[in-house]
């Protein structure tokens, strides 16, 4: 299992670009689906490297996206994953 | 509410205008200027920079006027009442914000105290030309209050109720002084703090999910909120709701400026004051404010001693104009004299009440000096024939 | 709290900081304004600093539209006197912590002189500028911080008076915290904003952020991404580096990096020493706010 996941909220995209590019693993890419607004938003496509760093919620403009880590299987608080997600 | 004491400077003193203003802005509570030198309003807040430390509160000298009217109004929204004092291009400058004043609905007091103009003028000799500027002044449509003093005590007294007005009608008041009622030294009695009454903020008692900074109360007046008190306000010039969000729609504007109108001219029997004498059966009556009061004051006795009928109405508000006393008094008279140190503002606003009814005669007067009261008097005999 | 919840998902951080109601916001696909918008609230949540007392002032433009999104006390004011609002609302409540946020212009052009007298005073107040180079939210007219050569919508020809060096004049006016960065740098600028929240005294943080659809799209620069990409490539990181030195170009270099961390008596502080020494018992140390309003 991946380290971390990504949300995110499609109708807010606006395809900047910012979190494919800067995402350090290169998880994103832009999906060829399209939101109500004719922007593609961005999808997984390497689940597995995510680090859940959340870059990409840093990056992105139209606060579309946000990465965080997943809690561990013996129980952490995830009410820390908030703090540490940065 | 009483007035808080420390700012009270009770008993009987020879004070000018300008420093009368200053204390009765200390009277009324006022805690924060900020301010920028300009002749002849200086004194205001020089004698304020040096009454402020001792009474709890600060003064900051701004590099410009464009500075002081809104670093006022940052400290309205942290919860002090505020003043700033100015004259003739000052007064230009602060145009701006005070449109902002107006629309964001923020209680704060301005201070003209007129000399000559137009541009720089007369620095240093008065004129009553920034009249129609102080209702117009700024783009765009809103009401305002204006008062004018016509002696150093009223300079204390009308400062008071104009720190009190803007309270209760959340709008920006402006004391309409001259520079030979701000320079001139008379006795001013200044009352004990139990009986000066001061008109609190309407801050709400609301929870922060059940408020809006923008929703009309009693009189169609918001109640007031302030930074750090969790409300998360949102203050914005551009047209918004009662949320205080933009909504840059005509069907917002609609709502919101005919209620930043209709909630001072609706109010405004309230809030217009003036002095009369005589009126009853007055076949001329002289309209004047400010210094040309006092020499109209004299114009009129001496009308009177000719056996003339002549009534005396004072403006004390100037705005919003008496309109309805105006008009009453029109039908029961042959004419208005309105003797003023400009070429004609208040006037206007005197023959648009009249409706016809009455004549109207101006007697206006470039400014740098008062009309003598002898040109007054000519006015009022040319007007009673 | 959150908008955002599937299963126990966290939410995003910046969500309880926004006005959620209000979104989506107006600002362009690529504008960086609300990148910034992210790393200032990782710096409020790192520095745990009491929201209630955060008051966030700016004027208009693009940038001054940051005020209405964030759910914080915020007042969004006239062009150029964000700083003169905030120096009268800090003074009337010194509990408040003040931020300043604002684009170029406002700041630079217009309310130049505000800047400069309030950082010459070391006001305790935060500035985030976020410089776009451009007047944006009227078009893209030319602004103090366009460098030369570039087209803009009042420099049909291209520009040729030199840009504003903006931490250069800040230092010399008197800030106790000077640093750059660019949207790009989005670790780093939450840290310097972080880092300015915690010092005393008037802070500046330029951030150079993209205007695709102005000033990149009339210089033939790409879009957002690609002056994202243009950042990474072109900044150098230079801590402390001499402020005169680190002007802007077209495509030159950008130096980031934080050039000024000083200290410089805050003006509150002066005001009250000077006064209490002048005065002695008589000075009533009493913020305005106070004894004003007491219902």
């Amino acid at each position: 299992m991946a380290r971390g996941s990504v949300s995110i909220v499609v109708e807010r995209c606006k395809a900047c670009g910012f979190c494919v590019e800067f995402c350090p693993t290169k998880v994103l890419a832009l999906s060829s689906a399209f939101n109500s607004k004719g922007y593609h938003p961005p999808h997984v496509v390497e689940a597995d490297k995510c680090s859940g760093c959340d870059l990409c919620g840093m990056y992105c403009p139209d606060f579309a996206i946000h990465g965080y880590r997943n809690p561990k299987p013996k129980a952490e608080e995830p009410k820390k994953e908030t703090d540490d997600a940065r | 509410m009483h007035a808080d004491p420390r700012g009270v400077l009770t008993g009987s003193h020879f004070l000018d205008g300008d420093h009368a203003a200053c204390e009765g802005a200390l009277a009324a509570g006022a805690r924060f200027s900020a301010g920028y030198p300009i002749t002849p309003s200086t004194e205001i807040v020089e004698r304020f920079s040096q009454r402020i430390p001792k009474v709890g509160g600060t003064f900051i000298q701004m590099e410009d006027e464009l500075a002081a009217s809104i670093a006022i109004q940052g400290a309205v929204w942290g919860g002090a009442k505020a003043f700033t004092v100015t004259s003739g291009p000052g007064f230009s400058l602060m145009m701006e914000h005070i449109g902002y004043a107006a629309m964001t609905e923020t209680p704060c007091v301005f201070v003209d105290v007129q000399r000559g103009g137009p541009s720089t003028g007369l620095p240093t000799l008065p004129a009553q030309a920034d009249m129609m500027q102080v209702k117009w002044g700024s783009h765009g449509d809103y009401e305002i209050i204006a008062l004018c003093p016509n002696s150093p005590q009223e300079c204390f007294d009308l400062t008071i109720e104009a720190f009190n007005l803007s309270e209760k009608y959340r709008v920006p008041t402006f004391v309409m002084m001259d520079e030979v009622v701000g320079h001139m030294t008379e006795k001013v009695v200044i009352p004990p703090a139990d009986q000066i009454e001061v008109e609190p903020r309407h801050f709400t008692s609301k929870k922060p999910e059940d408020f809006h900074l923008y929703q009309p109360g009693a009189n169609e007046v918001p109640e007031m909120a302030k930074a750090g008190d969790g409300y998360n306000i949102h203050v914005t010039g551009l047209t918004h709701d009662e949320r205080g969000y933009p909504n840059m729609t005509p069907p917002m504007q609609e709502v919101l400026v005919n209620r930043l109108r209709s909630k001072i001219i609706d109010n405004a029997e309230k809030i217009c004051r003036f002095e009369t004498a005589n009126l009853d059966d007055a076949d001329v009556v002289v309209v004047s404010y400010g210094i040309t009061s006092r020499v109209a004051e004299r114009a009129i006795s001496m009308a009177r001693e000719k056996g003339l009928k002549v009534g005396k109405f004072r403006l004390i508000t100037a705005w919003p104009f008496p309109e309805k006393a105006i008009r009453e008094i029109a039908v029961n008279t042959k004419a208005f004299v309105v003797p003023e140190l400009n070429l004609g503002q208040m006037v206007r606003e005197v023959e648009r009440c009249a409706g016809g009814h009455a004549k109207t005669i101006a007697v206006p007067h470039a400014g740098g000096t008062v009309h003598r009261p002898e040109q007054i008097l000519k006015a009022i005999l040319e007007a009673a024939r | 709290m959150s908008t955002i919840q599937i299963q126990c998902e966290p939410p995003n951080p910046v969500e309880e900081f926004l006005r959620t109601e209000r979104m989506p916001h107006i600002w362009c696909p690529g504008c960086g304004i609300g990148t910034t918008v992210n790393c200032f609230t990782r710096a409020l949540i790192d520095s745990k600093i009491n929201l209630k007392n955060l008051s966030v002032v700016s004027g208009i433009g693009c940038t001054g539209r940051v005020a209405g999104y964030v759910n914080l006390d915020s007042f969004h004011t006239t062009h150029g006197r964000a700083i003169p609002f905030a120096t009268g609302l800090k003074l009337a409540n010194p509990d408040l912590n003040v931020v300043v946020y604002s684009g170029d212009g406002d700041l630079f052009a217009i309310g130049g002189n505000h800047l400069i007298h309030a950082a010459r005073r070391n006001v305790d107040l935060k500035v985030i500028c976020v410089n776009n180079l451009i007047y944006a939210m009227t078009g893209g007219q030319t602004a103090p911080t366009t460098p030369g050569d570039v087209i803009t919508s009042t420099s049909p020809y291209g520009t040729y008076d030199p840009a504003f060096n903006l931490p250069a004049l800040v230092d010399a006016a008197g800030a106790v915290y000077v640093a750059r960065w660019t949207t790009f740098h989005v670790v780093q600028l939450a840290k310097a904003m972080k880092e300015m929240f915690a010092k005393k005294g008037f802070g500046f943080i330029e951030v150079i952020s993209p205007c695709p659809t102005l000033y990149q799209r009339r210089n033939k620069m790409g879009d957002g991404l690609d002056a994202m990409k243009l950042y990474k490539q072109l900044s150098k990181v230079k801590h402390g580096a001499p402020t005169n030195e680190v002007a802007l170009t077209k495509s030159g270099e950008i130096i980031v990096g934080k050039f000024v961390d000083r200290e410089r008596p805050e003006f509150s502080d002066m005001m009250n020493k000077h006064l209490r020494e002048e005065l002695g018992d008589q000075y009533i140390e009493e913020a305005p706010a106070c004894s004003s309003c007491n219902n």
